[in-house]
């Protein structure tokens, strides 16, 4: 991955994902927020986690960006018309915001192994989707149950909480 | 060069974006998207850590990039209960504003 690159995804992402806060419509957020994950979806690719890229892309920006839109469409939300903005809130959140970027640099900054290359890869293919199935179906396979039933479970509640009667 | 420490500043500075989000915006769908966004900083550094560690095979480490499989399994369907949460509220409230809805608040 040349530096360009990474700088170019990264910039993209960093700026999409400012203007979901940013935007006043709630449509316009959503879109950047699609731009946003297919800028991080590279990132992943070019830390060679090709597996995890496409999941994003399609999860992500397929599956839960269409299901926010729908959500926005259904609601019929249109740009806020603007309320009067608590100055002294936004300077807050701003600054605890700011405090936090600055900490996690300091932690950063301390790391030794944050100022270390990548090392190479040595294996001759890279063929993740058999290595993380295997994975799954081994180690983590207690796990991957639960989650099955998780999604299950939501399934089931989502459906209660979209009935037209909440008892 | 890149190194790992530019990654996880880049993963510091999106998961700061969807803090302030959280903390800035007033409508709870955004407040949501934000969180989303916490979710992937986080997504990131994992990937980020996985590729750095490259073990005596030659490959990343796959462990972090299966649990990253679990985090994007369980936030899809936490946007599923969510959205199906706010559009429940906007049914009962008519709004989406989180300063409307105070019954909560002490």
């Amino acid at each position: 991955m040349s530096p360009f690159l990474f700088y170019f995804f990264a910039f993209l992402m960093l700026v999409f994902g400012a203007a979901v806060v940013i935007n006043r419509n709630p449509i316009a957020s959503a879109l950047s927020l699609v731009i946003c994950f297919m800028g991080l979806s590279a990132l992943f690719m070019s830390l060679d986690a090709f597996f995890i890229g496409i999941i994003q892309v399609l999860v992500y920006a397929g599956a839960v960006m269409v299901l926010f839109l729908f959500i926005i469409m259904l609601l019929d939300l249109r740009a806020e018309n603007l309320r009067k903005i608590n100055y002294v809130a936004v300077a807050g959140g701003v600054a605890v915001a700011v405090a936090f970027f600055i900490q996690i640099c300091f932690v950063v900054g301390q790391l030794g192994a944050a100022k270390q290359p990548f090392p190479p890869l040595t294996s001759a293919k890279t063929d993740d989707v058999h290595n993380i199935g295997l994975l799954l179906f081994t180690n983590y396979n207690l796990p991957f149950q639960i989650i099955g039933v998780l999604v299950l479970v939501a399934t089931i509640g989502v459906v209660v909480l979209s009935k037209r009667e909440l008892r | 060069m890149v190194t790992l420490g530019h990654y996880l500043i880049v993963s510091g500075m999106l998961f700061t974006i969807g803090f302030a989000g959280v903390l800035l915006r007033r409508n709870i769908i955004i407040i949501f998207m934000s969180l989303e966004l916490m979710l992937n900083a986080a997504n990131l550094s994992l990937v980020a850590f996985s590729r750095f560690r490259v073990g005596a095979d030659g490959m990343p480490n796959y462990n972090a990039q299966v649990f990253v499989f679990f985090i994007i399994t369980v936030a899809a369907a936490e946007v599923a209960v969510g959205l199906a949460i706010i559009v429940a509220l906007y049914r009962a409230r008519q709004t989406t504003h989180v300063e409307d809805i105070s019954t909560l608040k002490f």
